[in-house]
């Protein structure tokens, strides 16, 4: 149970990198293997700054809103509508776009800012990439759109609308019911979980992979593999602002997809 | 059985369950706040700001509308002056006119008094004349008699008459000459 920030500084060789590198001390060694254990971490330090680095700059953005948006406003204001205007009402339309738009705009805020931790320097670890997190807001989405779908329906509806693909020929039921309702009601959260998880676990293991590399490399008695370490460490620059694109892009598919589930959920048809 | 799990590296896909209190926490703090106090804010600004543009637009067509009436009524009263100017002109003319006209004929007047004033003091002067002429003239002829017949005549009445007779003959006669011609 080692920080991977402490490994560099302690010089220690923990290469290659596994899943011992997601492991996170916790801060207060009592606590282990009691009730509280893991909830004192840089993992949950680093989403508790997420969630105060949200709070404290929307507020303060969106202090005194005027007609003519001040800079910050203007930044506040663009965040939050980029979801709202591409996401939500583009989905569902006006009116129910701009009513699920606070919730997909902030899920999408959220998941931006604790996946960018994972190229934060000193930080450099998403807690996206404990599954604990994706799961929780794919559970949550899941809630979404099963209660707006029976809210909106009624149960009977919804749960037909949802399990009965429409224009598929009645002898076909049997075997598309249960493949839909596998689909719709128990992969869909565990798929949205998984992909976000999975990308960043994957980001993050890239770049300790080149930069543990890299130092590995140095370490050597070789002088040539000394030299090659330079490759090592590019590649992990270069691998930093590809995870700069997976940030952004898996952010807005786990926003862009809970959106369609809502909305798949309001529809008449689907 | 996690311990196990993780032995193996299918822990990872085990969420743990602190860390998922943990991330719904942090997460409903903030919908909390966000969905509460900063996203309807943002809604009600840009409501506003709809409202401001499309209030603004109605204000311009106003204006406009309202710069189009000025513009015709001062069409109208350019026009109107205009038409009034003409009047004005024209009666000025007529009036210069008639003022002329009237110069003109108490010119005319005038002269035409001047000139017979003219005419009655000459024709004063010539009665004069000719009465003093004739007086002169008889005495001129009394005087020329009376040395050529030697004796005095001067004073005598009959003479007098007879002169004065004399001399209205030729009046007469001269009047007669000045007439025919």
């Amino acid at each position: 149970m080692t920080d991977s920030a402490i490994v560099l500084a302690e010089g220690e060789s923990h290469f290659p990198p596994g899943i011992h590198s997601f492991d996170f001390a916790d801060w207060f060694s009592g606590l282990t293997g009691t009730a509280l254990a893991h909830m004192f971490t840089t993992i949950t330090m680093v989403v508790w700054a997420t969630v105060a680095i949200l709070i404290i700059f929307f507020l303060w953005a969106n202090r005194k809103p005027q007609i003519v948006p001040t800079k910050k406003q203007w930044m506040a204001e663009s965040a939050y509508g980029f979801i709202r205007n591409t996401v939500a009402i583009d989905l569902m339309g006006k009116k129910d776009g701009v009513r699920f738009a606070p919730y997909l705009a902030t899920l999408f805020l959220f998941i931006v800012l604790m996946n960018f931790w994972a190229i934060v320097p000193g930080i450099q670890i998403s807690p996206m990439s404990h599954i604990a997190f994706p799961a929780m807001l794919a559970v949550l989405s899941w809630i979404i759109y099963v209660w707006v779908g029976i809210k909106t329906h009624g149960f009977a509806k919804w749960f037909k609308m949802t399990v009965v693909p429409p224009g598929a020929p009645g002898f076909i039921y049997p075997l598309l019911v249960p493949i839909e309702i596998l689909q719709n009601i128990f992969l869909r959260p565990i798929t949205l979980a998984l992909r976000l998880f999975a990308n960043m676990f994957a980001g993050h293991l890239i770049l300790l992979v080149f930069i543990l590399g890299g130092f590995e490399m140095l370490n050597s008695s070789n002088f040539f593999i000394q030299g090659l370490s330079v490759f090592s460490f590019a590649m992990g620059i270069g691998m930093t602002l590809f995870e700069l694109i997976v940030i952004l892009l898996q952010a807005y598919v786990f926003t862009l997809l809970t959106g369609m589930y809502i909305q798949g959920s309001l529809a008449e048809e689907h | 059985m996690i311990h196990a799990a993780e032995e193996s590296g299918a822990g990872i896909l085990f969420p743990i369950w602190q860390e998922m209190l943990v991330g719904a926490i942090a997460f409903g703090l903030l919908c909390f706040v966000l969905m509460k106090f900063v996203f309807p804010r943002m809604e009600k600004t840009f409501e506003a700001r709809v409202d401001a543009i499309e209030g603004g637009i109605e204000r311009a067509e106003r204006a406009q509308e309202e710069a189009n009436q000025t513009l015709e009524e001062y069409r109208r009263k350019l026009a109107t002056a205009q038409e009034e100017a003409a009047a004005i002109r024209d009666e000025a003319r007529a009036t210069a006119e008639a003022g002329k006209e009237e110069i003109l004929v108490s010119a005319r007047e005038e002269a035409t008094r001047i000139i017979a004033a003219g005419h009655a003091q000459a024709e004063a002067s010539r009665q004069q004349l000719i009465r003093e002429l004739r007086s002169e003239v008889g005495n001129l002829a009394v005087d020329l008699a009376g040395k050529i017949i030697g004796q005095r005549l001067a004073g005598d009445a009959d003479t007098t008459a007879t002169v004065d007779r004399f001399l209205a003959e030729i009046a007469d006669e001269t009047a007669e000459t000045s007439g025919a011609r």
